[in-house]
């Protein structure tokens, strides 16, 4: 195949041309400050609070509890030292999952050097947080509640509405970063009793450096970021217009064809799982096998290492990721895949690929036949599979 | 990030596979970690000239690289002059490698080392300047 085939939509997305279109008026004509009270700058306000308004009304809030932001690390980072910062007068323990995102847990690593106590709640094999959990860990001096909506890595989708119900009977604030469901699946916060939620637009076909934190009515947190009037005094900072308006935008665009776009991508998913297990030896996918997102596949191939798969698809033009620990940085692999109780070499043979609406059968067949032919001949190059298969033969 | 070299050793990987009855055998690193090396030495016994050298390798783009970029290295060189092979000489003969993976020469020169000692033990031979190699250096 000569065209680039990307399945790495968990990590960003390309921003659709009638995204860029509507954005491109405010990058040129109306780059007005829209916090200015000239007339000039009156249409960039109102494109502002149309993308508010819009964005609202797609998770079921009001739009004065929508605060624009850089994007889902800021939201994370918003809910965790916020939520804190109110309510500690009340105490200092925070209850999180053991596979949230950097963004979550190294900001509650940073709070616990603080004095704060963090509760990071095991997950089952899929990846599931219960709510019987959640419950368990609730103490009189909980201020926060943070799980994640999905998982970036494995897909999972948590059972939000069962802890926001959970969090809302004890009085415990709820939040979830929801970077990687916004746009790809239902979100409601007031049937799933949410307080805070973070979202970012790339993830969706929008723009990079945007995204948006809901933040209940209710709920009063500090200012974030200290600075000039914008975001209700809440989070300073000369509005990124055009980034709204695109967000917004790519949000309406989403959110319009979810159903369509859930259920043709989660056929495309199961048939490329199905294909890929039935013609793969040693091979297993993380994460539930339904409740998951409608584009993550998240596959380990045993014997065999994620990178060098990478650098395999890469050349046969696949973008893909892993968790392998040579592309996380460090010595150890994904804390996803080790917190579902992957031994390390097998969580080090995990390849990720989501897809996008725009993903084909096609392209999915060339990349599971590339795969075949990508894991066969690290197989044939690794000592593991060697000594495995050396300790078959003598067994039979 | 990797060198044409590096790319051109992982895609192209000379001297993967097997020696039957080998004369020596060396396996370092471990999985938890992500790369295991496995090097296989055919030498002559009047001579000392290593004959043959094969590897089998767990492991990333370098990984895969290094061990194929040593087995190159001490190809046709005899048992002593294979402790030249360090993993400075295989780091330049693959012009570099990325900082987070200099580990992986250094495994590379290990697994040499490790199937050197292996040839050394069964046929009751000191090679000077060698040392036991750690049955497991990511164990530390």
């Amino acid at each position: 195949m000569d065209k680039l085939i990307y399945l790495d939509n968990a990590a960003t997305t390309s921003l659709k041309p009638e995204v860029l279109k509507e954005m491109m008026p405010y990058l040129e004509e109306n780059y007005a400050n829209p916090s200015s009270i000239y007339g000039f700058a009156q249409k960039a306000k109102k494109a502002m609070e149309d993308a508010r308004t819009a964005i609202a009304g797609l998770i079921g809030a009001k739009p004065k509890e929508i605060y624009f932001t850089s994007g889902g690390s800021e939201g994370d980072n918003w809910a965790l030292q916020g939520a804190v910062q109110q309510l500690k007068d009340k105490g200092k323990h925070i209850i999180t999952s053991k596979i949230e995102h950097h963004a979550i847990l190294h900001t509650c690593e940073f709070l616990e050097k603080s004095g704060y106590e963090v509760t990071y709640l095991d997950v089952d094999e899929n990846g599931f947080v219960t709510p019987e959990q959640v419950e368990a860990a609730i103490r009189p001096d909980t201020v926060l509640i943070s799980i994640m909506f999905a998982n970036n890595e494995i897909g999972t989708i948590e059972p939000i509405e069962k802890i926001g119900e959970i969090a809302s009977k004890h009085g415990v604030l709820f939040h979830t970063d929801a970077v990687q469901a916004f746009g790809h699946i239902p979100v409601d916060v007031e049937k799933m009793h949410i307080d805070m939620l973070s979202a970012s637009g790339h993830k969706f076909h929008g723009p990079k450096g945007v995204g948006f934190f809901y933040l209940r009515d209710s709920v009063k947190l500090g200012a974030f970021i200290h600075g000039g009037a914008q975001e209700r005094s809440r989070r300073a900072g000369t509005h990124n217009v055009p980034g709204i308006v695109g967000m917004a935008a790519a949000a309406k665009l989403a959110c319009g064809k979810m159903e369509e776009n859930m259920a043709k991508q989660a056929e495309l998913r199961d048939y490329t799982v199905d294909r890929i297990l039935k013609e793969i030896p040693y091979a297993r996918l993380n994460g539930d096998r339904k409740l998951r997102l409608p584009n993550n596949i998240n596959i380990c191939f045993r014997f065999i290492e994620g990178e060098s798969m990478l650098i395999m698809l890469d050349q046969k033009g696949v973008c893909a990721s892993s968790g392998s620990a040579c592309t996380s940085g460090s010595l150890d692999p994904s804390h996803v895949l080790l917190a579902i109780g992957l031994p390390h070499e097998i969580a080090h043979g995990s390849l990720r690929l989501t897809m996008s609406e725009e993903t084909t059968k096609e392209e999915m067949d060339y990349v599971v036949d590339s795969i075949k032919m990508i894991v066969e001949r690290l197989r044939s190059m690794s000592p593991l599979y060697e000594d495995f298969v050396k300790k078959e033969a003598s067994q039979s | 990030m990797y060198s044409e070299k590096v790319m051109d050793h992982f895609t192209n990987p000379r001297n993967v596979g097997e020696i039957e009855d080998a004369s020596g055998v060396g396996t370092v690193g471990n999985a938890k970690c992500g790369d295991i090396m496995r090097i296989y030495l055919d030498v002559d016994d009047e001579t000392k000239v290593i004959k043959d050298c094969k590897f089998k390798t767990f492991g990333c783009g370098a990984a895969v690289a290094t061990s194929s970029m040593a087995t190159e290295l001490v190809m046709g060189k005899t048992i002593y002059e294979a402790l030249e092979v360090t993993n400075k000489a295989v780091m330049e003969a693959l012009d570099g490698l990325p900082p987070v993976k200099v580990h992986c020469s250094l495994l590379a020169e290990e697994a040499i080392h490790a199937a050197l000692w292996d040839y050394a033990k069964k046929n009751n031979i000191e090679i000077e300047g060698l040392e036991e190699p750690k049955a497991d250096i990511g164990d530390e």
